[in-house]
């Protein structure tokens, strides 16, 4: 077989497919929907996929993998939510004895929050995320300052009305001026800024990490009340040691808190490696879902690809007859109707593509992702491939006619 | 040197429990440069006869050799190509590919052939002008009548340049007149050389032909030449 023999058998099959396929368009579009609904499936199941992967690196760089969380609710609480209800609150006395006692740590922070408005002359940001810390939350918190200072020890210790903002806050309520040394309004309490944090944007794109306000923990305490309870987020000081060092830490909580030996902890110690894991089901579930749903649905266009090419082959058998009648041998017709089922699968997952991109578009609304081209690329090869094994069987069938039959065939 | 040589072929098709013989024990040549006319009533087995001398299809039992080959038993894929490169068709349908127009029409058999696209255009080209559908070429065959329908199938069977042209009831489906004029086209065909076989089951088209064979319940009636003298055949046919 020569390769130019191979070349002109291959264009001519292009050219008759795409007749074909001009001559049918209606009923070739509606037949590529399988593939349409398919293609649209893989595409944003790896943009969601990819999103939730980058979304979920930059929320977990945010928070710190060496941070240990310890508060009266787990984070993956399920059913049991109403014996976490009935705890005891963590308190300051609880941090102090901890801060005091604890040896593996390198810095420890209590923190509480609540949800307020804050103004600022006529400017005004409802649901600000007021949070109540100390000096070493930067050191914790693995954000930085964007200019300012953070508020200092003696500020911290001594209750002082100073607050630090997010960047959201800053842009919303200092359109046009600098916010530091401004005067701004917590709830009725007044505050003056100290600082502004870099920005961090969202996280997972539930919540933006922005909008927030840090006021030391005892001005805190004293204005949005003494009996919040607070978590207390303790970095350690070697990562290696995370094990260890949630040991020790148990064991100064249960103390402090009066546990009796064998009774159950009446706290909780959170830490990353619970929201990778629980992010990793999620995952899996999702990709689960996604390639269940695009299975079903190439396997549903692929079925429907065959039949409409056992349709196109029966229709032009005479057309076979004559094709072969003039010297077309199997390996041609073979080719042709190929061809003719691989264009129409992949007109589909063009459409596909097509359509998945501002779709993408709207994910990204929720997710940081945009549409990978390597799922573009995959997409174009599985159509390819779901159109060449679909057209096989007619295909074949085509191939075997025998001419003087099909010759006769009206 | 014979293009065709067939010796005791016999074809028998399995309908159900019964048993057809199509043909039976047929023997036949015919030489390069001739103009044969094969005759018979409908169910006579000429079109088993010519589906196998175009090979389309081949013989239960015999030999078939063209141009000196056995094609008896070839497979699909030689038989393909001895169709491509040796053998002309003219249907009584024509049996043109509706969406292509007459010049790719033409082509076709130069494409299954693998012949190069410039040499292919200007080969289809000659065999269009050749016909007389210079100016038709890139038409297609909705928007041809159908004698120009029929002379762009001759062009396609002559583009190759084959050994035998295998026009079966090339007229059929045409008034007389087109018809006379297809037949004139035969003839001069005839005159440049070209070996024509001709199927036909109407006395006055076959009389176009320098030999007629007539088929009879799958036997050869009767295999005799022509006399080319107008006076002569006439007479010839009012007196068999």
């Amino acid at each position: 077989m020569k390769v130019s023999d191979f070349t002109y058998e291959v264009k001519e099959g292009m050219a008759i497919s795409f007749q074909a396929i001009r001559a049918n368009k209606m009923r070739s579009v509606l037949t590529t929907l399988g593939i349409v609904i398919g293609i649209v499936s893989v595409t944003l199941m790896g943009t969601a996929i990819e999103g939730l992967n980058r979304g979920f690196s930059d929320s977990v760089a945010k928070l710190g993998a060496d941070v240990l969380y310890v508060q009266k609710w787990p984070w993956f609480a399920g059913r049991d939510w109403w014996k976490y209800r009935n705890r005891k609150d963590i308190k300051m006395a609880d941090y102090k004895a901890l801060a005091r006692q604890a040896t593996m740590f390198q810095a420890a922070t209590p923190a509480t929050g609540t949800l307020k408005t804050v103004k600022y002359q006529n400017n005004s940001s409802t649901g600000v995320w007021i949070i109540g810390s100390n000096e070493k939350y930067l050191e914790i918190g693995g954000s930085n300052m964007d200019y300012g200072r953070f508020f200092s020890q003696a500020e911290a210790d001594g209750g002082r009305p100073v607050c630090v903002i997010g960047s959201e806050i800053a842009d919303n309520l200092f359109p046009h001026a600098t916010p530091i040394g401004k005067n701004l309004k917590v709830g009725s309490y007044t505050f003056r800024v100290v600082g502004v944090l870099a920005k961090q944007g969202s996280f997972l794109g539930m919540f933006s990490l922005d909008n927030r306000v840090i006021i030391p923990m005892q001005a805190f305490l004293q204005r949005f009340g003494a009996r919040h309870g607070i978590d207390i987020d303790v970095k350690v000081s070697n990562i290696k040691q995370m094990d260890d060092a949630k040991e020790e830490l148990r064991g100064i909580m249960r103390k402090v808190r009066h546990v009796a030996p064998g009774a159950e902890d009446d706290f909780a110690i959170n830490q990353q490696e619970l929201f990778i894991q629980t992010f990793n089901t999620i995952g899996i579930v999702v990709a689960g879902i996604g390639l269940f749903i695009t299975a079903l649905s190439l396997f549903v266009g692929a079925i429907g690809i065959m039949n409409i090419m056992f349709v196109s082959v029966t229709e032009r058998t005479k057309e076979i007859g004559i094709r072969k009648a003039i010297g077309a041998r199997r390996r041609v017709i073979l080719l042709q109707f190929l061809i003719e089922a691989a264009s129409l699968s992949l007109i589909g997952g063009v459409i596909g593509i097509i359509i998945s991109y501002p779709l993408s578009l709207l994910v990204n609304q929720i997710l940081p992702t945009s549409m990978p081209v390597s799922v573009v690329v995959i997409s174009i090869v599985i159509s390819l491939i779901v159109g060449v094994i679909s057209g096989f069987l007619p295909a074949n069938r085509a191939s075997k006619m025998d001419p003087v039959d099909a010759l006769r065939y009206e | 040197m014979n293009v065709i040589n067939i010796k005791n072929i016999s074809k028998t098709y399995v309908m159900g429990e019964e048993e057809v013989h199509a043909l039976q024990r047929v023997s036949l040549q015919i030489d390069r440069g001739e103009y044969v006319a094969i005759m018979g009533p409908s169910g006579s087995g000429k079109s088993t006869l010519m589906n196998i001398l175009g090979c389309l299809d081949t013989p239960t039992t015999g030999l078939y050799e063209f141009n000196g080959v056995n094609v008896s038993d070839m497979n699909d894929n030689d038989l393909a190509k001895i169709r491509n490169k040796e053998i002309g068709f003219v249907f009584q349908t024509f049996n043109l590919i509706p969406r292509s127009n007459a010049l790719h029409n033409v082509e076709l058999p130069l494409i299954y052939g693998g012949i190069p696209s410039t040499e292919r255009k200007h080969l289809a080209e000659e065999a269009l002008s050749h016909v007389q559908l210079a100016d038709r070429m890139h038409h297609k065959p909705n928007e041809l009548s159908g004698g120009q329908r029929q002379r762009v199938a001759i062009a396609r069977a002559l583009v190759t340049k084959p050994s035998i042209i295998l026009a079966d009831e090339p007229t059929g489906n045409l008034d007389s007149k087109t018809g006379d004029e297809i037949m004139a086209l035969f003839e001069e065909l005839h005159g440049q050389g070209n070996t024509i076989i001709l199927v036909t089951h109407e006395e006055y088209i076959a009389e176009h032909a320098h030999r007629i064979i007539r088929i009879r319940d799958g036997s050869i009636e009767r295999d005799e030449l022509v006399k080319k003298d107008g006076e002569a055949r006439s007479k010839m046919a009012t007196a068999e």
